[in-house]
């Protein structure tokens, strides 16, 4: 019990990663990309092959991958999403689903189906594990995947408070009309955007590669699992999406204890719980009735004063 | 064309098409019956995209669970067909109960939530002992029907649910839905403002459209036989309804019939490639939305009216001209 829930919170660092990226998009250009999964499982095999051709540390050809993955952002945000941003909300989606579909196949092409792991070429640290007091035991390297996902969102963080290039992002999520008039380069924080979400999205796949495997069509479930973080803890928010992802992988980890399936299904029940919320809210704020929880406290103040 | 005339002509085809499993070969008939089960997906997906503006990405939630209602029917007590006819409804009816919900979501946030949806119906699905988790079952009941009247029977049932959803999504948008849809898709929050009911709208196009995917559903298992949940609720049925509509035409009439056939004749000739086959499916989709937004109908029937109505075409403008100058 105590092992499944710490197991879940250092998951839920591996989902913010994944989740920072899809809500750094969806924040700056206002799109969901659909392909985000896909393009982490790219990332993965991408590390993977490069590990297996030279026999090279994992982390030292992550190293190499990621500013690839960087360099692709920039040109599928300049020759695909640039595109499908002039035309209305529905193309965006369509375009880049069929990108997912496009990746995909593509790896099962070039890789076949067998999944793949990177936990061979991590040598001891694939299961050495720490043993805290009462007999609980941590694997190390869910350990280092959440001091990682920390430092990540930090870094984020202190990018997007105190440089330009953050100031620009902000003021383009905030407001892009606005942000163009005081003569802000939209492309460029495009493509920016566009780059650290690709980075973000190789990352988590890699990472998810070192502790589990990686196959060509797992990249829908992760979207939907980033998603879900992007949800539960709040859109736009970068440590929101470090406490959606907690949640999510405590649910998850959770349902995991009932049935094999319930790690899936618990996350998306929790989702729609979630959502569910939120959408009742709103509809209580439209048509004018105060929220439950501020009913709740009138309530309290009658049973006060009684 | 007039209404009319396009009803009676429709249903004069229709009378035609059934005929075909008399004489035709069985691996014909099969073949055929495959192609209208992928017009049905696609004719339905536009109706929700192109008219209702809804981009779901988990239609085969209704696909696969038309199936699964069936094969509960079955086991029972049920009879085969009769079961699957239910077992579609009874989709529809999940759809129905579904859409208070998935509808209030809002453009991406509803296309993920529609594929959450239809992840959490398959893990219900393979959670059930009848179905065996990832092992799937068949429908044993179908085997005691001679194979020859069983393919048939498929073929008929597919061109008659072809044919009555045709026509229902006709009637429908040429009713007030059709109307209000259409001022939906041009603009949704402009629409609510001038009394159109939104959401009511939505829901009649989100229910016949999930209708359409049950029924594709029951006929694929009614020819298949075997259901396997991974398969049946697949995100693959998505890709192809999206490439079908996207190449075809979204928001056109015969688009998504175009685009059932070109994706059926590519099946035949490069269906063997596999994972490239589907990678191209997912490129080509996103190409026309990109660059032929009006799809490949539509450069068909303005090719058409160029080379045939050349004469016609002239003598609108002059007189279009001589209008705009006097």
């Amino acid at each position: 019990m105590i092992e499944a829930l710490i197991s879940g919170l250092l998951l839920g660092g591996f989902y913010a990663i994944l989740a920072a990226g899809l809500s750094m998009m969806f924040g700056v250009m206002k799109i969901i990309n659909l392909a985000h999964g896909d393009l982490a499982i790219l990332g993965a095999y991408g590390v993977i092959a490069l590990t297996t051709r030279t026999e090279m540390s994992p982390w030292l050809s992550l190293c190499i991958v990621l500013p690839v993955m960087a360099l692709l952002g920039v040109l599928l945000q300049r020759w695909l999403f640039a595109r499908t941003l002039r035309a209305g909300i529905l193309l965006p989606l369509l375009v880049t689903f069929g990108l997912g579909a496009v990746l995909q196949n593509g790896l099962y092409g070039v890789f076949g189906s067998e999944a793949q792991s990177l936990s061979n070429s991590l040598g001891d640290l694939a299961w050495e594990n720490w043993q805290l007091p009462g007999g609980i035991i941590v694997g190390k390297l869910p350990v280092i995947t959440f001091a990682i996902a920390v430092l990540v969102l930090t870094g984020l963080q202190f990018m997007l408070s105190f440089t330009k290039l953050g100031r620009s992002i902000r003021a383009a999520s905030s407001d892009a009309e606005a942000a163009a008039l005081c003569g802000m380069d939209a492309h460029r924080v495009h493509q920016a955007a566009a780059a650290i979400a690709v980075v973000l999205a190789g990352l988590a796949g890699t990472l998810l590669a070192m502790q589990a495997t990686v196959s060509p069509y797992g990249g829908p479930t992760l979207l939907i699992q980033a998603f879900e973080a992007v949800v539960i803890g709040g859109i736009g928010s970068l440590w929101g999406t470090l406490i959606g992802g907690i949640i999510l992988g405590i649910a998850q980890s959770m349902g995991a204890l009932w049935d094999p399936q319930g790690f899936q299904l618990a996350g998306h029940l929790l989702f729609f719980v979630v959502l569910g919320a939120r959408l009742w809210r709103q509809h209580r704020h439209q048509i004018g009735r105060p929220s439950l929880s501020t009913l709740f406290k009138l309530r309290l103040k009658k049973v006060r004063r009684a | 064309m007039t209404y009319g005339k396009q009803i009676f002509l429709t249903a004069a085809a229709v009378v035609l098409l059934a005929f075909v499993p008399v004489f035709a070969e069985a691996s014909v008939v099969d073949k055929i019956t495959t192609l209208f089960i992928y017009m049905l997906l696609a004719t339905t997906w536009n109706l929700m995209a192109g008219y209702a503006g809804l981009v779901s990405v988990g239609q085969q939630a209704f696909f696969g669970l038309g199936g699964y209602f069936a094969l509960r029917l079955v086991d029972g007590g049920f009879s085969a067909y009769p079961a699957l006819l239910a077992g579609a409804v009874g989709a529809a009816f999940m759809a129905w109960v579904a859409s208070f919900y998935l509808l209030r979501l809002k453009e991406g946030e509803f296309a993920i939530g529609t594929w959450v949806f239809a992840e959490v119906i398959r893990i219900f699905v393979m959670l059930d002992p009848l179905i065996q988790g990832e092992t799937g079952t068949s429908l044993i009941a179908l085997n005691a029907v001679d194979p020859e009247l069983r393919r048939s029977i498929a073929y008929w049932f597919t061109l008659a649910s072809l044919a009555g959803m045709a026509l229902a999504m006709s009637v429908m948008l040429h009713s007030h839905v059709g109307m209000a849809a259409r001022a939906i898709g041009d603009d949704d929050e402009a629409a609510a403002s001038l009394g159109v009911r939104v959401l009511r709208t939505r829901q009649a196009i989100f229910v016949l459209a999930s209708l359409g995917a049950a029924l594709a559903g029951v006929a694929w298992l009614g020819s298949a036989i075997t259901y396997l949940p991974r398969s049946n609720f697949g995100v693959q049925w998505s890709v192809v309804m999206l490439f079908m509509v996207l190449v075809g035409g979204l928001r056109s009439g015969p688009g998504p019939y175009v685009g059932a056939f070109i994706l059926f004749a590519l099946q035949e000739f490069i269906g063997h490639l596999g994972a490239w086959y589907l990678g191209g499916l997912g490129a080509a989709a996103a190409f026309c939305a990109l660059f032929l937004p009006q799809g490949l109908w539509s450069v068909m029937h303005s090719i058409w009216t160029k080379t045939f109505h050349r004469k016609s075409s002239r003598r609108f403008i002059t007189a279009l001209t001589k209008r705009t100058t006097s």
